[in-house]
Order: C-alpha cells, then structure tokens, then sequence
C-alpha cells in the first residue's frame, strides 16, 4: 500500500516536472520563432545586400528583366500611401475617440458607434480591396477626370481613401481608451473656472492625452505601412516612381504579393525579401514604440 | 460691459456646441463607407448565390453553374489546421507568462510576443515559404511544394500572439488565493494549473481563440506563397488548397464576369462568417465579462 501511494507520488512529481520544463521550452520557443523569423530574413536577403548594397534603397529603377532592382519607387509608393491614408484618417478616428471617450461614454448612441468601429476593424482586407476595385475607383476615376488629372482611377490616392478606412479603429479605439483615463479632478477644476466643454477638451484633455493620442498614430501607420491585399488591388502596381498622388504605383508589401512567386533570379527573389525585411523591420520598431507608449502611460 | 461679456460667453458656447457638433459629424460620417461596402457585397453577392454556389467547383470561364466548394472547404480546414497548432502552444505560452510575471525569460517572451503581432502578414508568408513550402519542395523532390498545411503554419504564427495575449491577460486577474488554495491541498502544480486555474479563465481564453480565428479567416497575404490556392476540390493538407479570401483575391483582378460574380458570393460568404465570429466573441465577452 505504501509503495504504491510512493509511486504514484512520484509520478506526480515527475509530471509536475514535465509540466514546468514544457512552459519553459514554449516560452523559449516562442523567442526562437521571433529570432528565426529575423534571421531568415536577414540571411535570405543576404545576396541582394551583398550584390547591391545601400544602391538598392535609392535606386530609382526597378526592372527585374535587365536585372536593375532599385527600391526607391517602394519606399516613396509605401510612405505616400501611409501618411496620405494617416492625414485622412485622423480627424475621424480622434472624433470618434473624442466622443466615445468624453461626450458619450455610455448609452446606445456610443454603442452603435462602437459597434461601427468594431466592424471595421473585422471586414478582411481583401472585401475592402474588392470594394475599391469596383466602387471606389471609378468614384475616383470621375473625380480626377472633374479636376483635369489622368483618369486612372486605380493609384496612390484610391489606395490612401480604402487605407484610410481601415486604419480608423486602431487609433480611435487606443484614443478613447487613453481620453476615459483623464483623471475627473483635471477636468472638473477647468469647469470651475468656467470653461467650456470645448475648451476643456482643448486644455485639459488633449495635452494630458497626447501621448497616447500619438501612440495610436503609431499603431494605425504601422497597419497602414503593413496593409497588403487591399492596397495591391488598387494601387495599380507600377513600378515607376509615382509622378503624383493619383498615378498608379507600387508599395513595399504590394510589389513582394505580386512578384515574389515570380521571381526567378537569386537577386530578384532576395531584392523581394531584402524589402521584406525592411517592412518587417519598420513596422516591428514603429509598434513596438506605440506599445512602449501605451504601458507608460497606463502605469502612471 | 455687462452685454459685452455675455456676448463673449456667448461665443465660447457656441464654439463649443459647433465643436461637438464637427465631433458627432465626423465619427458617424465612418459609418457611411462601412455601410456602403456592407450592402454592396450583400447586394452583389446575394444573387450569385444557390445551391450550385455551394456544392460545385469554379467553373471553366463561359460556363454557367460553378460554385466555391473548393474554397469552402480549404477555409475550413486550413483555419482548422492552424486552429489546432496555435491553441495549445498558444494557451501554454500565456500560462507561463501570467505565472512568471518577472522573470527575464518571460520578459523576452512578452517582447518576442509583440514583434510577433507587429509582423506584416506578408513578411509571415515569406518567411514560412522559406521554412516550410521550400524544404518540404527540396525534399521530396518537388512533389510537395505549395501546400495547404503551410498555409496553416502560417497562419497559426499569426494566432499565437493573440491567443498567448489574451490567455495572459485573462489568467493574471484571477485571484492568487485560487492557485494558493489548491497548493494548500497538496495538489501537484500541473493539476493546479490546468484543473482549477485554466477552468476558471477558460471564458476569457476561449473569447481570444475565437477572436483569434476571426481574424485569420479573412487572411489572404500569408497564403499566396503558401497555400497558393487550387481551382479544384481538395482535402489533403500536403496539396496546393483554395480559401474563400485567396479565391477573392485571384478572381477579383481576373478579368472574366463569371468569376467576378463568383467573388462576390464569396464575398458575402466570408462577411458572414467573419462577422458571426466577431458576433460570437462579443456576446461570449459581454456574457462572462471577459476584457480582451
């Protein structure tokens, strides 16, 4: 009797043992992933780097079939598309972040806009791309007609407006959060003095809340930056450098989804994953800077 | 004087009512797009679909009949698939982050865990192309390059910061007297874990799972350069396999009507299937007062 229950003691031991080493082999997984992750990457890009060098980020062409890769038609492609998609975006998602934080923090006014926001946020990008494809861009296409540009239609700026929409709940949502955490003190000493709610949004909440306000910025540009599906169907995927914001273009994400099957060449394939690596990077930085914002300002 | 300073205040009100009113008008101006793309694809997509749509296969341009079985079916189980590796490794990973809260390993962990979610989708489908599709391609001698279970490893690598998020972020609000209680009883520490804390956060991991899910049905980017996509009806996982958004993305830049109509079935199919998921994790959320 006694050795048995010996037994199945050690047993459990045993298994508490395994239990404890599994949790620390999944954590230590977990950091080989992000590290493997950075290292393929890094080593796949290797003979880009090595046959190209810094030319690659300032070559201003990209001609896989006479073996030029210049990345600076990307790298203008991806910052355009983001700001302009960021400089839309704003207005609407500090509103919103406004008034679901400070005007409405409660009531079926704020939950319908919640809910709004919400769905946004979970329509896949693709149905956004396929939306813009058929809808938004011969809107566009009329309207550039209308102000005496090239119709193109599909371009820089189509693929700004469908960025724009989907980037808003990233920033009104971290907003809203940030703007309910104004301490109540802060506020009621401005009315006090008799300010109005206007001028208590502008004094008091907005310079407490900036920095959370800029980090869901960060967070909406680093999605922005990131965006596939939706950009490289109506971007037009041209890899000259955009004479302006309504002429087709190309993005860093979009040029790697439409060619990276189709690159035959070494370099060409390592150019695609070298831009690869540069987004990886940019945006890895860019919301790793936001979330660094976000836990200073929710521990104070 | 009087008249002076009440017309001042006067302004000030109404600056502030004209500010609230641009606020109200700006944050409900976003419904109009949502709205817009809404009942188009509801529109656009309603008609296509029957029967037909269901149970067939694309078919060839010109003729009438073909459907998204095979798109159907690959969503399923390549989310199945990734569902089924992302879970365990994922609810593990937030166990161990919400019991050593401190500790320089978890710290790395934690870091790790949101480069992760911070990663492009597309910077994934490189990537597993390189880890999977290609040596699995060198292996078997091209036999089995693109094929659908990569497509659900990297989907996966996208559901695991999620899932370790939400699993952490849940068992850290329960109350240490639970885990204190059952150690008190001479329970071993993996029976602790598993039978009394997991049990008792099991609706806030659950809500991040399926929160999680929805979130990748919708994925297409990880799958062009993995699962590739398959005009016909598959069920190995070692073979190329369509999925409802790669088949959207493929049709919708073809130029041919017929399939045009077939992505926008799709289309709604998808919608739908998101968004009961989002409607699943809400009421899952609001029911057992779950934060994620």
């Amino acid at each position: 009797m006694k050795s048995s229950n010996d037994k199945s003691l050690h047993g459990q031991i045993r298994m508490e043992k395994v239990f404890k080493r599994t949790l620390i082999g999944i954590a230590i997984f977990l950091i080989v992933l992000t590290v493997g992750f950075f290292i393929t990457l890094v080593q796949q890009s290797m003979p880009s780097i090595k046959a190209l060098g810094f030319s690659f980020l300032y070559g201003k062409i990209w001609d896989p079939v006479s073996d030029i890769y210049g990345a600076y038609p990307f790298l203008l492609g991806t910052l355009l598309t983001s700001f302009l998609a960021l400089a839309i975006s704003i207005p609407f998602s500090f509103s919103i972040a406004i008034f679901l934080g400070e005007y409405a923090p409660k009531g079926w006014l704020s939950e319908i806009l919640k809910n709004i926001v919400e769905l946004i946020a979970a329509v896949p990008s693709v149905i956004y791309g396929f939306w813009g494809l058929f809808v938004l861009v011969p809107i566009v296409r009329s309207f550039e007609t209308s102000i005496g540009v090239l119709p193109y239609g599909i371009g820089i700026f189509t693929s700004s407006l469908i960025l724009a929409i989907m980037i808003i709940p990233y920033a009104a949502s971290l907003g809203r959060e940030m703007i309910r955490m104004v301490p109540s003190s802060l506020k009621e000493g401005a009315y006090s003095l008799g300010a109005t709610r206007f001028e208590v949004i502008k004094t008091v909440i907005l310079p407490y809340t900036k920095s959370g306000l800029f980090a869901g910025v960060l967070l909406s540009l680093g999605r922005a930056l990131a965006e596939t599906m939706a950009v490289t169907m109506v971007i037009g995927n041209s890899s000259a450098i955009p004479t302006s914001i309504f002429a087709p273009g190309n993005t860093m994400a979009s040029v790697i989804a439409n060619e990276f099957t189709e690159a035959a060449s070494t370099v060409y394939l390592s150019s695609l994953i070298e831009l690869g690596l540069l987004l990886f990077v940019v945006t890895v930085i860019i919301n790793l800077i936001g979330k660094s914002i976000i836990k200073r300002f929710t521990n104070e | 004087m009087n008249s002076n300073i009440s017309a001042g205040v006067k302004y000030r009100i109404g600056k502030s009512g004209f500010f609230k009113g641009a606020i109200i008008f700006f944050s409900f101006l976003c419904a109009v797009p949502l709205f817009a793309i809404l009942i188009y694809i509801a529109k656009e997509g309603i008609t296509k679909i029957n029967w037909a749509f269901f149970v067939n296969v694309p078919a060839p341009v010109g003729e009438a009949g073909g459907g998204i079985s095979n798109a159907l079916i690959g969503s399923l189980i390549i989310v199945a698939v990734a569902a089924v590796i992302a879970i365990p490794i994922g609810i593990l990973g937030g166990i161990y982050l919400s019991e050593n809260k401190n500790s320089k390993l978890a710290s790395w962990a934690r870091f790790s865990v949101d480069v992760m979610q911070g990663t492009p989708s597309i910077v994934i489908g490189i990537v597993i192309y390189f880890w999977v599709v290609k040596p699995m391609g060198d292996l078997t001698n091209g036999n089995y390059t693109f094929t659908a279970l990569s497509g659900s490893v990297a989907l996966a690598m996208m559901m695991l910061p999620i899932v370790v998020r939400s699993t952490e972020e849940t068992l850290k609000l329960l109350p240490p007297t639970l885990k204190e209680a059952g150690l008190a009883l001479g329970l071993p520490y993996h029976k602790v874990i598993l039978k009394i804390v997991l049990p008792c956060g099991i609706s806030g991991v659950l809500s991040g799972v399926i929160l999680s899910v929805a979130r990748i049905a919708g994925e297409t980017a990880p799958l062009l350069f993995t699962a590739f996509g398959n005009s016909y009806l598959t069920t190995n996982i070692m073979k190329p396999m369509q999925s409802l958004p790669l088949l959207i993305y493929n049709y919708a830049t073809s130029p041919y009507e017929d399939w045009h109509d077939l992505a926008w079935g799709a289309s709604l199919i998808l919608l739908v299937w998101v968004l009961l998921l989002n409607i699943i994790t809400k009421i899952a959320t609001r029911r057992w007062k779950v934060q994620l």
